[in-house]
């Protein structure tokens, strides 16, 4: 009876509407977590929300801060990522490289928390003495390389070899080759994946935690704590006063506008390059 | 000539070098966590590992990371029991059964839930899902099941459940899209062949698909069991925090603390260099247990995948 037809045709049927009600679950959170963002968030943005300082009851610190430790950490981690990457993919073929990318596979993973730990222990104490806006951008910068290294690989690794052939051909030479012709050629695959590991990155709590430490004041020096987003967000969830928490709630609306439009419009913008 | 060529090697020096700085900031991790935790090692030894005091008072101190090391387990296990059987449900009805016109937007969807700093998933845990386990789920335990230990206790909302649950909802992508490389590299014949003895949709997926792919998707398990052991923010905001004995799991129902929301709450605040060293110590053996982790699941999915020689995420 329980292989019959009748009750394998069941069996299957139930299957579907078990893995389709899986799919309906997972999508649950992320509307409620966009709905609770909206709804409580919206209702503090306004002008003086968005530029004052701590101390006049807005978030301007902490936006600027956000900008400030992506242009850092771009900058300190893009060039490195790529050209690890640009190794990995054009010289990749031996031991020393191997080793590279699983390293590389196991820092994309670490603990983020550790990574805030070693940049405490190195920067802040060892190296300046204070936190600051350099420290979180190297602590950043250690979890953007890997991602932008593995990027970089993969889209030149796309580029077909004629291309290479080709240039050579011509007379360009290895390193002319892959700046000029592989590079480019490459260069769809590897700015979406670098813009999607840099919004990724802005959204890091635990590294800049240990780092930059917080503040109430418009950025000072490169050597004074700085606020961030992220940070602001998790230092006001934890204070007992309502309007501070719903400040957490308007920061995370600014937060989650900037990491989604970034990612969002990468995704549009490369639509039909990556799809199978 | 001879000029033009050493530029070549020239160039091919430097990349190298560059690559290299990978494996120098996994050394200069190591160096700082085992110097850094240098102190309280040499003083507790292995009582570091099976303690379970946290007391920083001078002439007392005890430190143990025991009860943190339980949490992280609990949490995790609770995380994959909860997000691998959806992750797996999400895949499969990706690569199998959506139509062609839901797929594509569908695994966005699914994508964007990683694109959600983590530090939102825990405001969102604190206010919303706090409230939703609490209401829906631990309460009715406790009324009925509360005679089982595990259910026993004052269920509050901010306990190892919470956290476990909220983790379940973060490694969801990451399991999920692994799975649906796995189950996409598994070639068609055998599911032609499967269908050909006259197998439903079901039996070809559960028999031969799943089968075939097994490996590579215990290894998206582990993976999403390392994202979820190092995942800090959000587990900080929902498990309660308790430090100390206290913080040893014996119900579902109580504050906890695991590895990375101890090293958050109390790092910073660390008073005098031992205790900055034990919490320093936490950082290693956080690190040991991810790099474990980490390492299992890169042969496990390497090893399926390198047939199709795609990326993973």
């Amino acid at each position: 009876m329980f292989n019959g037809y009748r009750f394998r045709n069941f069996k299957n049927r139930l299957f579907y509407v078990l893995c389709l009600l899986c799919v309906v679950i997972a999508v649950v959170p992320l509307l409620s977590i966009l709905y609770e963002v909206i709804i409580r968030g919206a209702p503090q943005i306004n002008l003086n929300f968005l530029t004052a300082d701590g101390l006049h009851g807005g978030i301007g610190p902490a936006i600027q801060g956000t900008l400030i430790l992506i242009g850092l950490t771009s900058i300190i981690g893009i060039p490195i990522g790529i050209l690890s990457g640009v190794y990995l993919a054009e010289f990749g073929n031996n031991m020393y490289a191997s080793w590279m990318r699983t390293i590389n596979d196991i820092l994309t993973e670490f603990p983020s928390i550790v990574v805030g730990i070693t940049a405490y222990s190195i920067i802040v104490v060892g190296l300046t003495g204070t936190f600051s806006p350099v420290a979180g951008a190297i602590a950043l910068s250690f979890m953007l390389v890997p991602v932008v290294a593995r990027t970089t690989e993969e889209s030149m690794k796309l580029v077909p070899n004629n291309v290479r052939e080709a240039s050579m051909a011509l007379g360009a030479h290895r390193w002319r080759t892959i700046l000029s012709v592989v590079l480019p050629s490459a260069k769809g695959g590897l700015i979406t994946g670098t813009l999607l590991a840099v919004a990724r990155v802005a959204g890091e709590t635990a590294p800049i935690l240990l780092t930059i430490l917080g503040s109430s004041y418009y950025f000072q020096s490169f050597s004074q704590p700085m606020d961030a987003l992220p940070l602001r967000i998790f230092l006001n969830s934890r204070l007992p006063q309502p309007e501070l928490q719903a400040q957490a709630w308007g920061a995370s609306l600014v937060l989650i506008l900037m990491v989604l439009a970034l990612n969002i419009g990468v995704r549009l913008a490369s639509r039909g390059r990556f799809s199978r | 000539m001879a000029k033009q060529l050493s530029r070549d090697s020239i160039f091919q020096i430097l990349t190298a070098v560059i690559a290299a700085s990978a494996a120098a900031v996994l050394i200069l991790n190591a160096y700082v966590l085992i110097t850094g935790s240098g102190t309280v090692l040499q003083r507790f030894g292995v009582g570091f590992l099976t303690g379970t005091n946290w007391n920083p008072v001078v002439g007392r101190e005890s430190f143990g990371v025991f009860p943190y090391v339980l949490g992280t387990l609990l949490t995790s296990g609770i995380a994959l029991l909860i997000g691998v059987p959806l992750s797996l449900g999400i895949a499969i009805f990706l690569v199998e059964m959506a139509p062609k016109v839901v797929r594509v937007p569908l695994s966005y969807l699914v994508e964007l839930l990683a694109a959600v700093p983590s530090v939102i998933f825990g405001l969102w845990g604190l206010f919303v899902l706090r409230f939703w386990i609490l209401d829906y789920v631990e309460v009715p335990l406790n009324t009925y099941l509360g005679w089982i230990p595990i259910f026993s206790g004052a269920p509050f909302g901010l306990d190892f459940l919470t956290a476990g649950v909220i983790l379940a909802i973060m490694i969801i992508p990451t399991v999920a899209s692994v799975s649906r490389e796995v189950i996409s590299a598994v070639p068609d014949s055998i599911r032609e062949g499967a269908y050909g003895i006259g197998a439903t949709k079901w039996e070809v997926i559960r028999h031969w698909v799943l089968s075939y792919g097994r490996s590579g998707i215990f290894g998206a398990v582990i993976l999403g069991l390392g994202r979820a052991v190092g995942e800090t923010m959000a587990v900080t905001m929902v498990i309660g925090n308790a430090v100390g004995p206290t913080a040893m799991p014996l119900t579902l129902f109580q504050p906890g603390q695991t590895l990375p929301s101890l090293i958050a709450n109390g790092f910073l605040e660390a008073p005098n260099p031992l205790e900055k060293s034990a919490y320093v110590g936490a950082g290693l053996v956080l690190l040991l247990i991810s790099l474990l982790i980490n390492i299992v699941a890169h042969v496990m999915v390497t090893r399926v995948l390198k047939v199709k020689g795609g990326a993973v995420e």
